[in-house]
């Protein structure tokens, strides 16, 4: 029970270090606005905007920040006639 | 011409407030003439933890706007008479606070005392800008705990780029102040380590504040905690801060808490 859980719970501190040291480091190169993977995601949906009526609510983008590597994840619901906009 | 000193954090609670006065009273200890100013214009509470909320008469945004004179809003304190306390206004907007205006009153404050110490609000707008804006010298601080560490790191940035000194080209000389420090819980993997915290904020280490009943106790009877128990281990760790700051050299040691019987068999994890 509570004593068991005492000895097999492992430490909390260096988690908090690493997710820290990653977050820092994005927020860091990201001060003034020049965060490349806003940038991306906001031309890339300024692009789609552009050909096709585009749902807020059908839309899901996802960002990942690593420690070395980041992804940025796009994820639109293409409608039957939403290959055109309405001029 | 003395010293500016601003003592900010980002994060609210983590204690500059307690930290400001603590290390105010440190210094005019040794005869140093210290002003105390709080800069949270609707939230003050230095006049509370310096206990001497009930003799004040005019604030900050009083001078600021010409109502009263800088004398006249300076209060002195009680126990310790090279120790003054130049408080906030508690009904006025923190708009009245202008940047001419603050600039006027460090200008005139710097002249008359050894060390001026502005306790920022918490937050980055105006009034923890302002704080900032004419410091020397910076104190952060910081809790051994993640949203208070990216605070932190936050303010830091902003030292180096909105204060008078970084549009000047200069450095800003930050130090950090660790509050809240269990050394126990660092121990055991529970609490991020002071050379975590150093590693990641990068600036030099100014004085570790142990977590202690002490601190309250002090604040509860409205004085700071190097006056009102200054053989506690809050008040020492205190006391050395000051004296870094004045550039003495004193060897730093994670403040160890006595443990007792109880606390030596659970407080530490089973290797």
């Amino acid at each position: 029970m509570n004593l068991k859980r005492f000895f097999s719970r492992s430490a909390s501190a260096p988690a908090a270090r690493e997710r820290l040291q990653v977050l820092l480091a994005h927020e860091r190169a990201s001060s003034g606005d020049s965060d490349l993977l806003k940038t991306l995601r906001d031309e890339i949906m300024a692009v789609i905007a552009k050909h096709m009526q585009v749902d807020g609510d059908k839309v899901s983008v996802k960002m990942e920040r690593g420690a070395s590597v980041s992804t940025l994840a796009v994820d639109i619901e293409v409608p039957f006639d939403g290959g055109k906009k309405a001029a | 011409m003395g010293k500016v000193i601003v003592v900010t954090s980002g994060k609210g609670g983590v204690g500059k407030t307690t930290s400001s006065a603590a290390l105010g009273a440190a210094l005019a200890q040794n005869g140093d003439k210290v002003v105390v100013v709080d800069f949270d214009v609707g939230l003050r509470n230095l006049d509370l933890v310096m206990g001497a909320e009930r003799r004040v008469v005019y604030d900050l945004v009083n001078v600021i706007q010409g109502e009263a004179k800088l004398a006249q809003a300076l209060i002195r304190d009680k126990r310790l008479e090279t120790l003054y306390l130049l408080p906030a206004s508690q009904t006025r907007d923190k708009d009245n606070l202008t940047p001419e205006g603050v600039e006027k009153v460090i200008t005139a404050l710097r002249k008359a005392f050894d060390w001026v110490i502005c306790d920022s609000p918490a937050g980055i707008e105006r009034g923890a800008t302002l704080a900032m804006r004419h410091a020397d010298v910076a104190i952060v601080v910081t809790n051994p705990e993640v949203s208070s560490v990216r605070d932190s790191d936050r303010i830091i940035g902003l030292l180096d780029s909105k204060t008078m000194k970084a549009e000047q080209g200069e450095r800003m000389e930050k130090h950090l102040l660790l509050t809240r420090f269990d050394p126990a819980r660092a121990e055991r993997g529970d609490m991020l380590k002071v050379e975590d915290v150093l590693e990641i904020l990068s600036i030099p280490l100014l004085g570790i504040i142990p977590e202690s009943m002490d601190v309250l106790r002090a604040s509860n009877v409205g004085a700071p905690v190097t006056i009102a128990d200054n053989k506690s281990a809050p008040a020492l760790a205190y006391f050395n801060a000051a004296r870094r700051l004045k550039g003495e050299t004193v060897p730093l040691t994670t403040p160890g808490e006595k443990r007792g019987f109880f606390g030596k068999i659970f407080g530490r994890k089973a290797a």
